[in-house]
């Protein structure tokens, strides 16, 4: 055993750890792998689609992030992001699609068409995919640069490192998919924030005082 | 210099001889021609025989509430003589039916004399609601098949009629 090694100190009460040892939680390692090896689906269906390709190329490298890995398959990706304006035609495909990916899964909407439906506000346009697929991360522009989109990847790796445990359970109850969820309500968010967070702890309490 | 292409008085005269003196104009040197719904099936097929063998383009405008239109939708076929290079416009106008039987404006198929009118009629089937008698296969082309509505009238609303909510929202627990 490394902890009785001969001549190694040992202060009662406290376990002293032997060079190059790591002490982590199984969760915070499994949440640790799946962040950092997150493959893509490019669901790219207009101009944004040309940023995100130069977010994967030489120049911006999404690679150092651990996200380079486009994968056309949606059996084989765990984040999706749409890349574009969806048209009605395409919303079923954009289901089916998310619907064959499997858990854990992330979804990023980049840009102000796929956020919003953009300037285009017309019979043809979904409005926004988050009314009718689950969203993570939104990222505004038209189109986003390619160092707003790699920030949104790296918030989404802060949320994936937060949320998971080794079984994933979660990932299939209802209850622990609240925060994941698109269109929460901004209240209940403050409600889940409150355990951890000061700063919505006290909006929560300010909010309980005026009503 | 723009390029105009060659004058189209020989044909003219042929379809004069044949279907009596039809309104025709010029802009920039390109003729367009106007034919009543009713012959339009022949003058164009006169008009392949005259040697314009390529179709370019089927298309249409609603002129609803446009100063001056006498009738609703005009369709316009572009024709090109792939010989002498000539081109010509054909206009055919329509109303909508007024009878109760018939549902939308109808005129004949021209996909007998040219395949490329295929989808170029499903196109303006499918945006402006015109029925093309005798199209082999006259399905949407660009809208979704389950699509009720004709988008490109005026009177179609730019947001649309609820269309794009009309789908299942999947949300986390069940994906
Ligand atoms: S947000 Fe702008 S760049 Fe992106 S798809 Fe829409 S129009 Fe194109």
């Amino acid at each position: 055993m490394a902890l009785n090694m001969p001549g190694r100190q040992t202060v009662p009460g406290k376990i002293e750890l032997p060079e190059n040892v790591v002490v982590s939680r199984l969760d915070e390692l499994a949440n640790w792998c799946r962040k950092n090896s997150l493959w893509p689906m490019p669901f790219a269906t207009a101009c944004c689609g040309i940023e995100l390709m130069a977010t994967g190329a030489a120049k911006h490298d999404l690679a150092r992030f651990g996200a380079e890995v486009f994968r056309f398959s949606p059996r084989q990706c765990d984040l999706m992001i749409v890349a574009g304006r969806v048209v009605m035609k395409m919303l079923p495909v954009l289901q089916r699609i998310w619907q064959q990916m499997h858990e854990p899964k992330w979804c990023i909407s980049m840009g102000a068409c796929a956020s919003t439906g953009g300037v285009f506000d017309t019979y043809a346009v979904v409005q926004g995919i988050d009314r009718f697929i689950p969203v993570d991360m939104y990222v505004p522009g038209c189109p986003p640069r390619p160092e707003q989109l790699i920030q949104a990847i790296i918030d989404l790796q802060d949320k994936i490192q937060h949320e998971g445990t080794i079984t994933g359970r979660e990932f299939d109850t209802s209850q622990r998919q609240l925060r994941k969820r698109a269109l929460v309500e901004a209240d209940q968010l403050l409600v889940l924030d409150a355990a951890r967070n000061p700063v919505a702890q006290r909006e929560l309490s300010a909010a309980a005082h005026r009503t | 210099m723009p390029h105009e292409p060659p004058a189209v008085d020989d044909v003219l005269a042929t379809v004069t001889a044949r279907f009596g003196q039809l309104e025709t104009s010029v802009f920039r040197g390109q003729t367009s021609l106007v034919v009543p719904a009713a012959q339009s099936f022949e003058l164009l097929e006169h008009l392949k025989e005259q040697g314009f063998d390529l179709l370019v383009d089927v298309s249409c405008v609603d002129y609803l509430e446009y100063r001056g239109a006498k009738q609703r939708y005009g369709l316009v076929y572009l024709l090109t003589s792939t010989t002498t290079n000539q081109r010509l416009t054909v206009r055919v106008f329509v109303d909508d039916p007024v009878s109760a039987e018939e549902k939308w404006p109808t005129v004949r198929s021209v996909v007998p004399l040219w395949r490329a009118a295929d989808w170029l009629e499903r196109e303006v089937w499918d945006l402006f609601g015109i029925s093309f008698a005798g199209h082999p296969d006259l399905r949407r082309l660009v809208m979704p098949e389950e699509f009720t509505a004709h988008p490109l009238r005026k009177d179609y609303p730019l947001q649309g009629r609820g269309e794009r909510h009309n789908f299942p929202v999947i949300t986390r627990d069940h994906s």
